[in-house]
């Protein structure tokens, strides 16, 4: 055992955040600090945060990445406010992120790269390690000199000098590993796998991880080092995922698995294009992408897949949503099945890429020409991502009408810990094309739940022109102003159906009291802990968190009537709360903000508060 | 596939046609029904797919099955339908305006995959639905209603931009030429790729008259030069004018002052596209212009590939298997008797 005497704490939760340049790793060893911890038993969730530009000259402000970890002995779901712990690779990192450390943190810096030059690519003057007293002061500073470290480690080590120094994520993950006593195994078996076409790559890092951890333990440096105990998780098969890939495979399972080919068409955007990249590799599941020449015709592709017999999807972020309405309407008009997701960033116009925000739901709602509803349904969280894709497709399918998903770039880039269900657990869609009698068959003919027949083309005797047209339940074309208030009440009349297929609202709380937060989307994580924390003396505070934004849920209304008060809360400028009072003319308050952020659970904590 | 008897009625709806009265989409339709009888393909895998424009309301006419989407977009459709059943035959029809403005750039793109359709492009230099606007393939000058002083901007000329982009099919007929037109749309529909077809159609309310100046009957074999594989470029009503190249260019000369081998020979397959270009181009006053098919080549074709690609990943890793999805490559199993922890929220019930 060691001789470091070094005092190991047992605490409940710790939050790490790793930053650097964009070039340094800094997402790679997020990702595995999350997994092993996830490993030895932690919940996790994660934060990546990186630039709009792919690699912005190194060193300054522009180009720092950063990947925050909450990690815990109880469940979690948020990923956390102020880190217990910054690790920053350059002074551009130390300086963008260090105001968000709690008092008396852990700092680690790669103190080599504290230079004249690196100070001046951050655009800083004075070197804060060693003139910023209120730095020194403020929190626990370890300067370790990552890669004059690393370089001496890997001496041996047939490698450039500029690949051994690639390896200081290594050294920083292995010292991050001593720090919270985690076992090095997990990364080492994931190096092997990762590099085994490049065996000296799998020696260097794994030498890189070592040297970091052996260092915490040799140089008595830390004030403590600290050990999260293991949840008791049920049984079952255990991974991290990111909401983009969640939505993937929850579209991937309910179209494959309901005999439906899945056609994906997409143009590449941040933060969608994730999606994309995942699909692309599922050919062998009837996944079949085309990356079109923009966002209309990827949606084209999409809506001339499901015409004819597939499963049209496509995802975008805002910008592309708009140039998808025109398409999205016809969709409506035409009936047919279609799911456009739409991973909210930061708008308008080009905005802010790489952030999140909640700001197209009007867009989404109400983006369309004419009278007509199409159905909006938001994930939760990165792992709801999952359930949400295959409830977008159960609606798209159930209803024939094209459905809108709206993640958001928070949800779509962070991830959880998924107990991965068991595949025959899951429901499969009804797909039934009609292929009956020719004799009565009317195009626009529906069913007890307003949806009509999907008839592909292919089959004989039931041939019928489609169009964007007013036409009749004939399908014919009709400018006739009686037909078209017909056909106009029941397309909306079949999207208010949808209302009556939902499950059960849930609330956090008891069913009526003082104050009803509302929530919707990826501010789930934050919102919960924020409740949980002020339930503790608020017991009259309730929570709900609104899954299916069109329809509403019918239930809504009366859970609201239960309250005297309703608060909204949301990374926008109150676009649900618009909804919500001009839906039910009620006096709901607002809670929200537009930073790029997810919310601080201490914001929301402060800010409900006030209502209370 | 069985061939089926059909005839033209049985490709026929039972629809009013709404065309404006000699107006030259009628033939076009008729050649079209006609053409789909004679093939004897069978009837409920033809599928015919448009955007918006006078032209573009041909499949509500069609009695097989059909989708008249949005204003351009038709082409992106259309792709997704074949990627989804690569089986069906389809035949998209568009306008000058659809095809070549608010469309062109979806149409390029289906061009260069050489998605496995027929494109029929109806030109009629004009945008007959909106009531009149000049179009893309306008000539400088013309006068419409929002260009009252003369359109200032250049037409483009509608086979060069398919050949640029790389169609493995290009042909041109007209409306008033119906065994012209059913030979061009029979060999297009039997192309693999895309096959690109511009019909010169004439709009008798906005723009009458638009290609009188090569289809007008009394001057039509003195203006048109009609394209036979392998045969020489000869054309006029005493079959006495012919095409020579001088340079680049081709050039009319009388048939009985050239050398029989410097007329030149007509060939759809020609490795490059520049021969077929410089027919393209073909156009004013002293040249006549080319009617038939232009080029035919094989080139790989998108939908076969999106079928072989998938194939071939198939037969890689074997058909997906949806669990092992799920679980990824970096799962890991815990046993325990730890029960799920309890959901902190309960259902509402009113
Ligand atoms: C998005 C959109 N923009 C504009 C229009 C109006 N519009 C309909 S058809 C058309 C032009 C059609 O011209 P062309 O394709 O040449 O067809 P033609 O009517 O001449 O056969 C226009 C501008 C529309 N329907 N949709
Ligand atoms: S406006 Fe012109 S193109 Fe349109 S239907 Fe009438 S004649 Fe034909
Ligand atoms: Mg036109």
């Amino acid at each position: 055992m060691s001789d470091n005497k070094t005092n190991i704490l047992e605490i409940e939760s710790a939050v790490v955040r790793f930053v650097g340049d964009s070039g340094d790793g800094m997402q790679l060893t997020g990702n595995q600090f999350t997994d092993t911890s996830a490993v030895s038993g932690n919940d996790v969730v994660t934060f990546p945060d990186f630039p709009a530009e792919i690699r912005a000259p190194a060193g300054t402000v522009g180009g720092v990445s950063g990947f925050q970890v909450n990690f815990s002995s109880n469940p979690v779901t948020s990923h956390g406010d102020a880190p217990d712990a910054l690790v920053a690779m350059n002074p551009a990192a130390l300086i963008m992120n260090v105001k968000d450390l709690k008092h008396g943190g852990l700092l680690v810096v790669n103190s080599d790269s504290f230079g004249a030059i690196d100070l001046r690519k951050a655009g800083i003057e004075s070197n804060p390690l060693e003139n910023d007293t209120v730095l020194h002061e403020t929190y626990q500073v370890v300067e370790v000199g990552m890669t004059s470290l690393v370089q001496k480690a890997l001496e041996e080590i047939d490698l450039k000098a500029s690949d051994k120094k690639r390896c200081k994520n290594f050294f920083a993950l292995g010292l991050m590993y001593w720090v919270y006593d985690r076992s090095l195994e997990f990364s080492k078996n994931w190096i092997k796998k990762k590099f085994a076409k490049k065996p000296i790559l799998i020696e260097a890092n794994t030498i890189a991880l070592e040297a970091g951890y052996a260092y915490g333990e040799t140089i008595e440096l830390f004030n403590n080092r600290y050990t999260i105990k293991s949840n008791d998780m049920p049984s079952g098969t255990y991974r991290q995922v990111t909401g983009n890939s969640a939505l993937a495979y929850g579209l991937t399972t309910a179209t494959f698995s309901s005999g439906l080919k899945l056609v994906y068409g997409s143009y590449p955007i941040t933060p969608a294009s994730d999606i994309l990249h995942e699909l692309a590799k599922l050919k062998h599941y009837d996944v079949r992408t085309v990356q079109a020449e923009d966002e209309i015709a990827s949606i084209g592709v999409a809506l001339g897949a499901s015409y004819a017999g597939s499963l049209g999807v496509t995802a975008t972020s805002g910008p592309g949503l708009c140039l998808k309405t025109e398409f999205v309407g016809l969709a409506a008009m035409v009936e047919l099945p279609l799911v456009i997701v739409n991973v909210q960033r930061g708008g308008p116009s080009t905005g802010l890429p790489t952030k999140t925000e909640q700001s197209d739901l009007m867009l989404a709602m109400y983006g369309h020409n004419g009278e007509i509803s199409v159905p909006v349904i938001a994930p939760k969280s990165p792992v709801d991502c999952f359930y949400t894709a295959r409830e977008a497709v159960r609606i798209a399918v159930e209803y024939m009408t094209p459905v809108i998903v709206l993640s958001d770039g928070f949800v779509a880039n962070s991830s959880d810990l998924w107990r991965v269900p068991d595949i025959k657990t899951l429901d499969k869609v009804d797909v039934e094309f009609y292929e009956g009698d020719a004799e009565g068959y009317e195009v626009f003919a529906r069913d007890e739940k307003g949806a009509r027949k999907w008839v592909v083309p292919g089959t004989p005797d039931l041939q019928h022109t489609l169009t964007g047209l007013e036409h009749n339940t004939l399908g014919d074309i009709s400018y006739d102003g009686e037909n078209h208030q017909k056909m106009t009440l029941e397309r909306a009349e079949k999207i208010k159906n949808i209302a009556k297929s939902l499950p059960s609202l849930e609330v956090m709380g008891p069913d009526s009291g003082d104050v009803l937060v509302i929530g919707w989307g990826g501010t789930y994580g934050s919102i919960c802990a924020a409740i949980k924390e002020l339930r503790k003396t608020h017991k009259t505070l309730s929570y709900t968190h609104l899954t299916h934004l069109n329809p509403l849920h019918n239930d809504l209304e009366a859970l609201m009537s239960r309250f005297k008060k309703v608060v909204v809360v949301e990374i926008n400028l109150g676009q649900l709360h618009k909804i919500l009072r001009s839906e039910f003319a009620i006096d709901a308050e607002l809670i929200c903000k537009i930073e790029g952020k997810p919310f601080l659970v201490s914001e929301l904590v402060n800010s409900i508060s006030e209502y209370l | 596939m069985s061939e089926k008897k059909y005839t033209k009625k049985d490709f026929t709806a039972d629809k009013l046609v709404k065309w404006c009265p000699g107006c030259g989409d009628y033939a076009i339709l008729a050649a079209v029904q006609k053409t789909m009888a004679d093939l004897g393909r069978p009837k409920e895998q033809q599928v015919v797919i448009s955007g918006i424009g006078c032209s573009s309301r041909f499949p509500i006419y069609m009695d097989t099955h059909g989708f008249h989407t949005i204003h351009g977009r038709a082409p992106s459709v259309a792709t997704g339908v074949k990627v989804a059943n690569p089986d069906l035959d389809i035949w998209l029809v568009t306008g000058d305006g659809d095809g070549l403005s608010i469309g062109g750039n979806h149409l390029l793109h289906a061009i260069r995959r050489n998605v496995n359709m027929v494109v029929l492009l109806f030109n009629n230099k004009v945008y007959g639905l909106t009531k009149g606007q000049y179009s893309p393939t306008s000539e400088v000058d013309t006068v419409t209603k929002s260009t009252p002083y003369g359109s200032i901007d250049e037409p483009i000329n509608p086979l060069s931009f398919a050949l640029s982009a790389g169609a493995t099919f290009v042909a041109r007929t007209y409306d008033t030429n119906p065994k012209h037109m059913q030979h061009v749309f029979s060999e297009a529909r039997n192309h693999r790729g895309l096959s690109f077809i511009e019909i010169y159609q004439n709009c008798v309310i906005f723009n009458d008259g638009a290609h009188d100046n090569v289809l007008e009957r009394t001057i039509r074999s003195e203006r048109l030069v009609e394209l036979m594989n392998g045969e020489k470029l000869i054309f006029g009503k005493e079959k006495d004018k012919c095409l020579v190249f001088e340079g680049l260019e081709l050039a009319v000369k009388n048939v009985a002052d050239v050398n029989e081998a410097d007329i030149v020979t007509h060939e759809t397959a020609q490795a490059s596209p520049t021969y077929a270009k410089i027919l393209a181009d073909l156009q004013g006053a002293d040249v006549p212009s080319p009617i038939g098919i232009f080029r035919q080549v094989e080139r790989p074709v998108y939908n076969d590939a999106v079928i072989q690609q998938t194939e071939d990943v198939k037969e890689k890793y074997g058909m997906g298997d949806l669990q092992n999805l799920l679980n990824g490559n970096a799962s890991w199993e815990v046993k325990s008797d730890a029960h799920p922890i309890e959901e902190e929220f309960t259902t509402f019930t009113p």
